[in-house]
Order: structure tokens, then C-alpha cells, then sequence
């Protein structure tokens, strides 16, 4: 079973659902990085998605394209992000997620990228410019090593979910909007519409993860109510990162995370934790 | 025409593109195949290109410039008299009437050196359709009299200050915006770049140039070209003229913008110093660095300072039907002024590039041999920056 598997089968034990913080690799630097993972494992993360930066991010809000510029012009490279996994590997067992761009591990080499990713410790990967048409050679490099977490939007066809579903491996990503990433003040009809199409077709099969324009625990609360099984929040931690200085970035994100975090357990849990 | 069902040309092309945009791009696939071979859409299309964008343009011989270089008959393809003067609104017609058969009320494009975006505005402003036009900021400054332009002609100009502020960057955010707007909105690519069906459907509505060379050379020589140039930044003009001719044994050269030199990093030649990679779309050669990021590109023309290039160009290139050549800041300039003082004709630094390999060319060829350059725009808007190049490098 691969981490990302496991996690959600603990939470279903425990009837809770499962808060998945994005941050961006190298942003503003990695000591930033590492002092933000901690402080996200302290506040209960769930699952980590770390972000590579890419030079043309065209699915990303201008908080996430300011992040990757940063990175890229701090000097992360692709053997320093494995370098970076390794060390968090070495500390935790949480489930570490890559989210990038598809030119990023094309260039490489889909086997070749896989294998190093695998091999630093990450269970899964985001990319929101792969199509499911283009990505056979893909998935065939990726089978049996690394979850492929592919994406759908709430105008996706039930025929296309159920045909991306099937590439589809550790959870499901919905993007919560049109548009891109970012902080979004509003909450859509239709999001949550999407939510519960989405898990009618996929049955239980695989969870669905909510993502895109999430910011506060009333949104995480509600996607939840709607049925998701994890809650994606990205923009807000690096909003975070970016006002604050380095020796309280862990101290922050930890009690962002905790508030986030306690929106996605039962009601039972959440007052017998009062 | 032919029609790659799969939208890939050998292995270039595809569809890379967030979920979002999916049912927009199958919506735009159907749509464009139902009209491309209607009766009515052709007649209406060729109503315009005939009557308002002044269509067929001219083969010219450009006697004096062939005798300066001695060799071949050279002919100009004169897209730069075209309304808007410059080849892309044979595409912005095409596309803006679809996009009207669609219902789509909404248009938004990207441009470089703001040709597109000005013939956009104008296929709006006529068929009665509201546009906003992305442009890098950068762009806005050394093309500011066509950012004048689209803003006269009712569009709205967004200056794009992300990256390296050119005309990729002003492709992710049109990218970005349509994925915000997508059910309203249409995505008018001006380059025969992007997800499929754009490079086709580009292609398709610039393949009049190439159709009309091959009449008008055929009515002056009772035969095909010999030799064939075009520009090549996304390479709409080149693929355009060269597509109709692919089958004729015509010797088929595109021109990329060297920069400063290929050996330098300041120059867009994606085919001539690119390698394969993923970026708007589409799978094609890209200038990029060893990480896979792509690197930033330079030109003295707007219009080609792109590090990807359309994927029939990669296709054209491998199968070796094509050959991709490159011309130097340095020779762009010398071939505008050539042009300028032979013919009388300013081309637009674009098309000086196709000008200064043809130069090249002629001296070599034989004198019953003849050459057709595709004049893809004229140069009004280049004039300044010319004159800063000259003022600088200290050359009149």
C-alpha cells in the first residue's frame, strides 16, 4: 500500500478527512521550506504537496508564479529539490506530493524522474498541463512506484472523470474554480455541486481532494460538508511564508495548520477535543 | 486539407493543457471542423479577405533588389499591403468568425510585436465582437504605436509583467485568463502554436498565402518556386506559405531570429538551437536550459522573440522537408535598409529577417532560377527602433 493510500485509510478510521498543504520548494529559500514542513507536520497536515518551480506556470495565480520566480532565482534545481525530499523523508512518514509542471520531468525523462522521486521519498505527482490523452508513457513509468494525481474541474464530463479516474492513483485533485491558483474570497454553487457529481461517479473508488482558491477553515469546513475527502490549501500558506520572518515561519504555519485541520474531523472528535 | 485527427504532426503537437480548458478545446475542434468545408463560412470569409483585408496580394518581382544580388528572380508574396499590414489577419478573420458562429461574445488574444493584436481589434471592431489583448510589457514599449492602435480599434490592452515580459508571457496569461473565462470567452491564437486545433486551424486560414503563389507564379513562370522563404518565430506566415508548396520540389528555407548569434544566449532560433519539450500545449523544440525551464529569448523583432515554435515546423524539420536557417540582428538591419532603398518597400523586422536570407540565397543561385520571400508585414512600426539600432551601432 503507498503512503498516500495508508493515510486515507487512517483517517477513514478515525471518520476524518484530509487537510493537504501546498507550499513551493525554495521559497523564499529552503530554510523557509524546512521550518514550514515542520510547522505543518506539528499542525496536523495530513499530506504535503511540495511545489517545483516552473518558468511558465500558466494554471497558477500570481502568489504561486511569484513564489516559483523567487525559487527559480534563489537557485533551486531539480537534484537540490531531491536533496530537500531526502532530508524530510529522513524525519517523517507523511506522504510527500510533487506538483510541477510536465516539460520539468519530460525534460529529464518520465522513467528517470520517477525513479529519483521515488527514490528521495515522494509518493505522488501533480501536473496540471498533463492532459490524461498525453500521458501514457507517463503513467506506464509511473505504474507500481508513484501515484499519478491527475486533475479535474467542475465543467469535466462524467465520462471524462470516469476515464480519468482510471489514470487516476492516491486521490482524485477537483479544481474548486475557474481559474487559477490563489486566494478566492467566494465560495461556489456549482464547486459544491461538483463535489457531490464527482463522488456519485467515483464511488468510493478513489478520494477526492478539493483544491484551488481554498484559504480558511469556514471553506475547508464547508467543502468538507459537501463531501470532500481532502481539502487542498496552497496560496495561503505561501502568504504566510512571505510575511513572516524566518524564526517564526514553523511557529505560524503550526497554528494556520491546527486551525485548518480541526475542520476536518468529525463533529464528535471536534468536541470531544474541546 | 489535411486534418491530423490525433493533432499531432509526427510526434509534435497534442494537447497539454489544464482539465479546465478541455471541454473549450473540443468545443473549438468541433466547431472548427464543421465549418472549415461549409459552403456559406467560406463565401463569408472570402467575402472578407476579398473586400476588406485586400486579398490576393501582389507576387512583386523585385527587379532591383535581384540585380543588386545577381543571381535568382526574387518575388515578394506582399502580405505587408494587407489591411493592418501584416499576414495575420487572414488568420484573425477566420477565427473571429468562427468564434461568431460559436455565440462567443467574448475575445481575448496575446500579441508580440502587436501585429496580431491590431488585426484581432480589427476583425473584432468589424464583425462586431469586444476583444482584450495580452501583451508583454516589454512589447508595449518598443511596439507602443501599436498598443495606440488596439486601443483606438475599441480593445483592451492588459501590459503582462510576469516573466520575461514578451510574447510567452503574454500566452500564459491569455492561457490564464481563458481558463477563468471559459465559458464566455474565445482564445484567438495569432500563431500557428498551442494545444491542437490551433496549429492546424492557424495553418489552415494562412494556407491562402501559399495557394496564392502557387496561381500567381504559375500565371508568371508557367511554373512552381524553385526556392521558398518565410520567418519563423511561431512560424504562422512560414507555414502558411509553405504548406500548399510542400508537395512541389521547391527548396523550402524558414528563417529564425539569431539575435546576437547562436553562440550567444540573446536569440529566438528554437529549430536551429531548441530541443524537444512541453510548453503552451503543445509538444515542439523550445529553448530551454538543462532543468527544462525555459530560457529567455531574444530579437530585434518583437514578433519573433518566442523560445517555442509551431509543432508542424519541429515535424518539418525532422523529416528534413524544411530547412531551418537563422539571420543576425546585425543582417536584419542591413537587409531593411537594402529593401528600404531598392524597392522603396519598409518591411517589417520580421520579414527583414526572411529578406537577409534571401539576399544570401540569390548571390548563390542561378539567374533562371526564382525566389518567393513572403513579405509577411510591413515595418512603420519598426522605424524607431531601427533608427535607435542605428544610432547606437553607429552605421547609416
Amino acid at each position: 500500500m503507498t503512503r498516500i493510500k495508508e493515510k486515507f485509510a487512517e483517517l477513514d478510521a478515525k471518520k476524518e478527512k484530509a487537510l493537504i498543504a501546498y507550499i513551493m520548494v525554495g521559497y523564499p529559500n529552503e530554510n523557509a521550506t524546512f521550518s514550514a514542513v515542520k510547522g505543518l507536520i506539528k499542525g496536523g497536515a495530513d499530506i504535503i504537496e511540495l511545489g517545483f518551480p516552473f518558468s511558465d506556470p500558466l494554471a497558477d495565480g500570481p502568489i504561486i508564479q511569484n513564489a516559483s520566480t523567487v525559487s527559480l532565482e534563489a537557485g533551486t534545481k531539480i537534484n537540490r529539490f531531491f536533496n530537500i525530499v531526502k532530508k524530510i523523508r529522513k524525519e517523517t512518514d507523511i506522504p510527500l506530493v510533487l506538483m510541477t509542471y510536465t516539460n520539468i520531468i519530460y525534460h529529464m525523462g518520465y522513467p528517470k524522474f520517477i525513479s529519483k522521486s521515488k527514490n528521495a521519498g515522494i509518493d505522488g505527482i501533480i501536473l496540471p498541463d498533463m492532459s490524461v490523452e498525453e500521458s501514457k508513457e507517463y503513467i506506464a513509468s509511473a505504474k507500481n512506484k508513484i501515484d499519478t494525481i491527475f486533475l479535474i474541474s467542475p465543467n469535466t464530463t462524467k465520462s471524462r472523470i470516469e476515464k480519468i479516474s482510471k489514470s487516476s492513483s492516491g486521490f482524485l485533485y477537483l479544481v474548486a474554480v475557474y481559474g487559477t491558483t490563489g486566494i478566492k474570497t467566494k465560495i461556489h454553487s456549482y464547486t459544491l455541486k461538483a463535489i457531490r457529481d464527482v463522488k456519485k461517479i467515483t464511488k468510493g473508488k478513489i478520494p477526492v481532494g478539493v483544491g484551488f482558491g481554498i484559504s480558511t477553515s469556514d471553506d475547508v469546513q464547508k467543502y468538507i460538508k459537501a463531501g470532500a475527502d481532502a481539502v487542498i490549501v496552497g496560496s495561503a500558506f505561501l502568504k504566510i511564508i512571505e510575511n513572516t520572518s524566518q524564526n517564526k515561519i514553523e511557529s505560524r504555519i503550526e497554528s494556520f495548520t491546527k486551525n485548518l485541520k480541526s475542520q476536518t474531523k468529525s463533529k464528535l472528535t471536534r468536541s470531544y477535543l474541546k | 486539407m489535411k486534418y491530423p485527427k490525433d493533432g499531432r504532426f509526427g510526434e509534435y503537437g497534442g494537447k497539454y493543457i489544464p482539465e479546465t480548458l478541455v471541454p473549450a478545446i473540443e468545443e473549438l475542434e468541433e466547431n472548427y471542423i464543421k465549418f472549415k468545408d461549409n459552403k456559406e463560412f467560406k463565401k463569408e470569409l472570402d467575402y472578407y479577405l476579398k473586400q476588406y483585408a485586400g486579398r490576393p496580394t501582389p507576387l512583386y518581382y523585385a527587379k532591383n533588389l535581384s540585380e543588386k544580388c545577381g543571381g535568382a528572380k526574387i518575388y515578394l508574396k506582399r502580405e505587408d499591403l494587407l489591411h493592418g499590414g501584416a499576414h495575420k489577419i487572414n488568420n484573425t478573420l477566420g477565427q473571429a468568425l468562427l468564434a461568431k458562429k460559436m455565440h462567443k461574445k467574448r475575445i481575448i488574444a496575446e500579441t508580440g510585436a502587436g501585429q496580431h493584436g491590431v488585426a484581432t481589434s480589427m476583425a473584432c471592431a468589424v464583425l462586431g465582437m469586444k476583444s482584450e489583448v495580452y501583451m508583454g510589457y516589454k512589447d508595449t514599449i518598443r511596439q507602443k504605436l501599436n498598443v495606440s492602435r488596439m486601443n483606438m480599434l475599441g480593445s483592451k490592452v492588459h501590459p503582462v509583467m510576469s516573466g520575461s515580459k514578451t510574447l510567452k508571457d503574454a500566452i500564459n496569461e491569455a492561457i490564464r485568463d481563458w481558463i477563468t473565462n471559459v465559458d464566455t470567452t474565445y482564445y484567438l491564437l495569432g500563431s500557428a502554436v498551442g494545444p491542437h486545433p490551433y496549429p492546424v486551424m492557424v495553418r489552415d486560414f494562412q494556407s491562402v498565402i501559399g495557394k496564392e503563389i502557387k496561381v500567381q507564379m504559375k500565371k508568371i513562370s508557367n511554373k512552381t518556386p524553385d526556392i521558398i522563404i518565410a520567418c519563423v518565430g511561431g512560424g504562422s506566415n512560414a507555414i502558411g506559405t509553405f504548406y500548399p508548396l510542400i508537395d512541389t520540389n521547391a527548396e523550402i528555407i524558414g528563417v529564425e531570429a539569431a539575435g546576437k548569434g547562436l553562440k550567444s544566449k540573446f536569440h529566438s532560433a528554437t529549430l536551429s538551437a531548441g530541443s524537444k519539450g512541453v510548453l503552451h500545449g503543445m509538444m515542439t523544440y523550445l529553448l530551454q536550459n538543462k532543468e527544462g525551464q525555459i530560457t529567455e529569448t531574444h530579437s530585434i523583432s518583437a514578433g519573433l522573440d518566442y523560445p517555442g515554435v509551431g509543432p508542424e515546423h519541429a515535424y518539418l524539420k525532422d523529416s528534413k522537408r524544411v530547412k531551418y536557417h537563422s539571420a543576425t540582428d546585425a543582417e536584419v538591419i542591413d537587409a531593411f535598409l537594402t529593401l528600404t532603398r531598392t524597392e522603396g518597400i519598409i518591411p517589417a523586422l520580421e520579414s527583414a529577417h526572411d529578406i537577409a536570407e534571401a539576399i544570401k540565397v540569390a548571390k548563390k543561385s542561378k539567374k533562371s532560377e526564382s525566389i518567393v520571400v513572403t513579405l509577411s508585414g510591413r515595418g512603420d512600426k519598426d522605424v524607431e527602433e531601427v533608427q535607435n539600432y542605428l544610432n547606437t551601432h553607429d552605421k547609416n
